[in-house]
């Protein structure tokens, strides 16, 4: 099933999309050294231990690879896909229970990839990503903290200067956008 | 930017359309980075999987949340970290269950029912709860007011969020359909009633302890107000 969409998805999309549709372990060897390193590093930034940080890297990275067929590269990157894993098993490990989480948007589980919303996707990425590398320290430590859960609702409430909001806004049009036409096609 | 939904009639257009009142982006945020109580983290997942409007918020979030990751630095791994989770890879798990919709009922409130549909407690003048949980850190339940009776208060400490899932209700802020959400806080004095028609079910968390006879004594008057 499922050939690697033929342009130019990101390295990371088309491991992600190799582990998914054909099971294959050196695509997710490949996945996991890219992204256990910085995961581990992302969730050190809030204080947790090394230990406790890879206890963390190494479930997720399970789920990532038993959960593969979840993974729908027009609706995200990789890499947002393990933020959302990562940050539900963080708190259901603080919580010791699960968190609640919105109902699967059913897609068709074998429509071909469609190039032009995976590279709409990647366009905005590369926007997110100049926009981050371009924040001064406090902005970055604000923000990393934010998304690191370390900041309550009403806090970020009270953080009038959060940056990226004009960011954010965008990708969440071309998001809100992408859904739609996705819809549409079928 | 501007379309017109979708052209099909998908469901989403159409009730993303009619839906007024979303999750304001603090409490998305919060909700992303896992920095929400349970009770009101159950009402923002159960309205993001009725509005496509505030998925594509909470996906934006979860993507710099992803870049921030990308741009993390690399912190070394334990030698054996990568092999054992190899190892692993085969391994069984055990099945978690999925929870979809049920009639009214999105996936996040049929899982907090455990699949089964809502037993219904009488609070007096018609009036019914189903607590779906509760403790130190609030709780959530739904309600079901018939037409022209008030929704209960929960107390009014703390945020408290209302989401529509049959009928509606109207108070001095507004009319709030199927898939729109209330938000409460110290703040706002209210009263919202049920509009005519079915009765209004509202999925409702509070981050207040639970306090039965708070409710009591509006509810045991009716307000005809409509
Ligand atoms: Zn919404």
């Amino acid at each position: 099933m499922g050939s690697e969409p033929d342009m130019e998805a990101s390295v990371e999309t088309v491991w992600m999309l190799a582990v998914r549709d054909r099971r294959c372990r050196e695509s997710f060897g490949a996945l996991f050294d890219h992204f256990a390193p910085r995961l581990k590093g992302f969730i050190m930034r809030s204080g947790t231990t090394a230990d406790q940080a890879e206890e963390i890297v190494q479930d997720v990275m399970l789920t990532v690879w038993r959960k593969a067929s979840h993974f729908d590269p027009h609706r995200a990157q990789v890499s947002a896909w393990i933020y959302q894993i990562a940050r539900n098993r963080h708190i259901d490990i603080k919580r010791k229970e699960r968190r609640p989480v919105p109902e699967a948007l059913k897609e068709e589980p074998n429509t071909e990839p469609d190039a032009g919303q995976i590279l709409a996707l990647e366009q905005e990425t590369r926007v997110l990503k100049l926009a981050i590398s371009r924040l001064g320290e406090d902005q970055r430590d604000l923000i990393e903290k934010a998304y690191l859960g370390e900041l309550s609702h009403a806090e970020i409430q009270q953080q009038t200067g959060l940056p990226l909001g004009t960011v954010k806004s965008r990708i969440r049009l071309g998001l809100e956008r992408l859904r739609h036409e996705l819809r549409g096609l079928r | 930017m501007d379309w017109n939904g979708c052209g099909t009639n998908c469901g989403v257009c159409a009730k993303m359309t009619s839906i007024q009142h979303h999750i304001p982006d603090h409490l998305l945020l919060a909700y992303a980075s896992g920095n929400l109580s349970h009770p009101l983290a159950a009402v923002v997942a159960t309205h993001v999987s009725m509005c496509l409007e505030c998925r594509a918020a909470l996906e934006a979030h979860q993507m710099i949340g992803g870049e921030l990751i990308e741009a993390s630095p690399d912190v070394e791994l334990s030698r054996d970290l990568k092999s054992s989770v190899l190892d692993l890879l085969d391994l069984p798990e055990a099945p978690v269950p999925e929870y979809s919709r049920s009639g009214i009922y999105p996936g996040p409130v049929m899982e907090a029912l455990k699949g089964r549909q809502p037993s219904w407690k009488k609070l007096g003048a018609g009036v019914r709860q189903c607590i779906l949980s509760h403790g130190a850190e609030g709780s959530v339940r739904l309600l079901q007011i018939p037409p022209g009776m008030a929704v209960p208060d929960h107390g009014h400490s703390g945020l408290e969020l209302t989401l529509v899932l049959q009928g509606s209700f109207s108070d001095e802020t507004g009319h709030f359909g199927v898939g729109d959400i209330e938000i409460a806080d110290d703040d706002v004095e209210h009263t919202p009633i049920a509009d005519p028609g079915a009765a209004c079910i509202c999925l409702a968390a509070t981050e207040a302890p639970l306090r039965f006879n708070a409710f009591l004594p509006r509810l045991l008057q009716p307000i005809f107000r409509i």
